[in-house]
């Protein structure tokens, strides 16, 4: 790479982290995105006990010494059930993210490029997934796979599909008639080549928006499924299970229930509103907006 | 305009179709067999014959698949293995809940989005737009279970206002009914009022900028007029346009609110049959919850042609 390119390249790079910065409530989200993410990589070392632990004689402690957030009725300690969960919530919605993103994305592209049968058929079956109550839709199929982390990472990634067709249809149809597309194809490029390296990249920044932006509704989803009992079950800690047993015993000991379902707000909205700052960086257009 | 919503039914029944076959070919795939979930494994072999023989499993897949569709267009959803009724009597009690829950929880949160929408919008930068923006930013993230929860504690097991649990038909106690329903209906309206909040501030500051809302300025209408004739009426077409999915959307979280409060409605039928494999079942749930969201959009496509005279125009030139 020449000097040119590299300062260029900087500079892009610095301009995009300054506009995606520029609200400090953005700054907040992406330390709290940060340190949730380091939490969970670092879980093994950070965990005060093992996750799977039980301690019968210490069950459903409040929190206090020994136990920073108190026990669960199995007399595990709910901190590191906390770390552990972190793990998975980030796992189950990256994975179903990039899942949901790869094949959306080569579905949308299809779609608007070639229409004709290939785009009613895409858009017949995106129209009848999406007419399905996503989590219905996720629920229906746990019950065929089956649940654990990779199945409901896998379903979530199936159901959010329709969304990523759509958009990339959109963004390929208004990408398509521009004069760089027509210059690589007088050159004689095909059409994979003129897909993949010459309009895709042009449709990189609504992908990125979406993807950071439907993390968080993944990871939402998750945690609805593990409460209902069908999504990530015992002794696998989740969040969204810790709330499902919390309730039960809620009089009791209400932190159980109540601390994971904060942590799952707190990350949802840190990462929407990271994913917000990465749309005001990468579309001036709607800067100052919601 | 009559050619357009032709079209639109004929898309609609497609789509339908197509899900049909899907969810239909999916419950074929479940592991285990049908005849064991229905009558237990302590059946005989010729009882199990018999069973397979009734159920149709000897039939080829594409003739099962029209016979099961033929038995649906009659009201007839097969039964159901893990509470051996026929699936159209568990229905019949429990879906007109869940529509009754999401019905209600779309017609309260869509005012008062609206109307939290516009206080944002007219208040543009001042306090109260940051402070509601930032209480639907916060409410969207919230997951629906634990909002339930944390109103069960405060208000039912801590205060002790309202009952914890429960469903009772307002013919049998009207009192007690629009009690167990308060926290419900909170928890399930939640989400969407705060989806329409945004939605109706950046329609409503879109709408502000427009030459019309200038010139209705300029003839010296007064700030209420121009604000509630001319601005939100434009800025309702796309939020209208969103009672499809927003009714979807209830329906999904209704399921959430109804294991909560142990409401006996189609949520918490469709996760037992989800626990239990009970096919029959959860078919009858999937495809009756899409005809459900299927019909809700194709209002919200009329009422959207009804509304934007432009989009009638447009779509009947083409």
């Amino acid at each position: 790479m020449s000097t040119g390119k590299k300062t260029r390249a900087y500079e892009n790079r610095t301009r995009f982290f300054r506009a995606m910065f520029a609200r400090k409530i953005v700054v907040v989200a992406t330390v709290v995105v940060v340190l949730v993410i380091l939490a969970a990589i670092f879980a093994d070392f950070l965990a005060p006990y093992n996750p799977n632990e039980q301690d019968l004689y210490h069950i459903l402690q409040g929190p206090g010494e020994g136990h920073l957030l108190g026990t669960d009725a199995f007399g595990r300690d709910v901190l590191s059930l906390l770390l552990f969960g972190a793990r998975i919530s980030l796992a189950v919605g990256l994975m179903a993210v990039v899942i949901a993103c790869v094949i959306g994305t080569i579905l949308g592209m299809y779609a608007a490029y070639f229409g004709g049968l290939a785009d009613a058929v895409i858009m017949r079956t995106c129209e009848a997934l999406r007419s399905v109550p996503a989590v219905i839709l996720a629920m229906a199929l746990v019950s065929v796979f089956g649940g654990g982390a990779k199945n409901v990472a896998i379903i979530l990634g199936i159901s959010t599909i329709p969304g990523y067709v759509l958009m990339m249809r959109a963004q390929v149809l208004s990408v398509s008639n521009r004069d760089f597309v027509t210059a690589a194809r007088l050159q004689g490029a095909g059409s994979h080549r003129v897909l993949y390296r010459h309009i895709l990249p042009n449709c990189r920044s609504p992908l990125i928006v979406m993807m950071t932006q439907q993390v968080g509704s993944t990871i939402l989803a998750e945690a609805g499924l593990s409460f209902l009992g069908v999504g990530i079950s015992i002794p696998t800690a989740s969040w969204g299970t810790m709330v499902a047993e919390g309730k039960a015993i809620m009089l009791r000991n209400p932190y159980l229930s109540l601390i994971p379902g904060i942590c799952v707000a707190i990350l949802v909205i840190s990462l929407n509103t990271m994913g917000d700052g990465i749309r005001d960086a990468l579309d001036p257009h709607l800067r100052g907006e919601i | 305009m009559a050619r357009y919503l032709l079209k639109r039914l004929g898309q609609s029944l497609v789509v339908l179709f197509i899900l049909s076959v899907s969810v239909f070919l999916l419950m074929s795939l479940l592991p285990g067999d049908p005849v064991y979930a229905m009558l237990g494994d302590g059946i005989t072999p010729e009882t199990y014959q018999i069973a397979y023989h009734e159920l149709g499993l000897d039939q080829p897949v594409m003739t099962r698949y029209f016979s099961w569709l033929l038995n649906i267009l009659h009201g007839n959803f097969g039964m159901s293995y893990q509470f051996h009724l026929p699936v159209a009597e568990l229905l019949k009690e429990r879906v007109p809940i869940t529509i009754y829950l999401s019905t209600l929880a779309t017609l309260i949160a869509m005012p008062l989005g609206v109307l939290f929408g516009v206080i944002c919008a007219v208040n543009r930068g001042k306090k109260i737009d940051a402070v509601i923006t930032l209480a639907a930013n916060a409410c969207s993230c919230l997951p629906q279970f634990w909002i339930g929860i944390f109103l069960m504690y405060v208000f039912a097991l801590k205060l002790k206002l309202l009952p914890s649990y429960g469903f009772t038909m307002p013919w049998v106690d009207f009192g007690q009914h629009i009690r167990q329903l308060i926290m419900p209906l909170i928890c399930l309206s939640i989400d969407g009022i705060a989806g329409i909040t945004r939605q109706t501030r950046s329609s409503m500051l879109e709408s502000i900028r427009q030459d019309y809302v200038r010139t209705a300025r300029a003839k010296g209408l007064k700030h209420f007029a121009v604000i509630y004739i001319h601005t939100l009426k434009n800025s309702l077409i796309p939020i209208v346009t969103l009672f499809g999915v927003r009714l979807s959307y209830m329906v999904g979280g209704s399921i959430f609110v109804e294991n909560v409060f142990s409401i006996p409605g189609m949520g918490s039928l469709l996760v037992r049959a989800i626990t239990a494999k009970d096919i029959p079942l959860v078919q009858a749930c999937v495809l009756l919850t899409s005809v459900v969201t299927v019909i809700a959009y194709i209002i919200t496509d009329f009422i959207y042609v009804l509304v934007d005279p432009r989009i009638k125009l447009t779509r009947e030139e083409g």
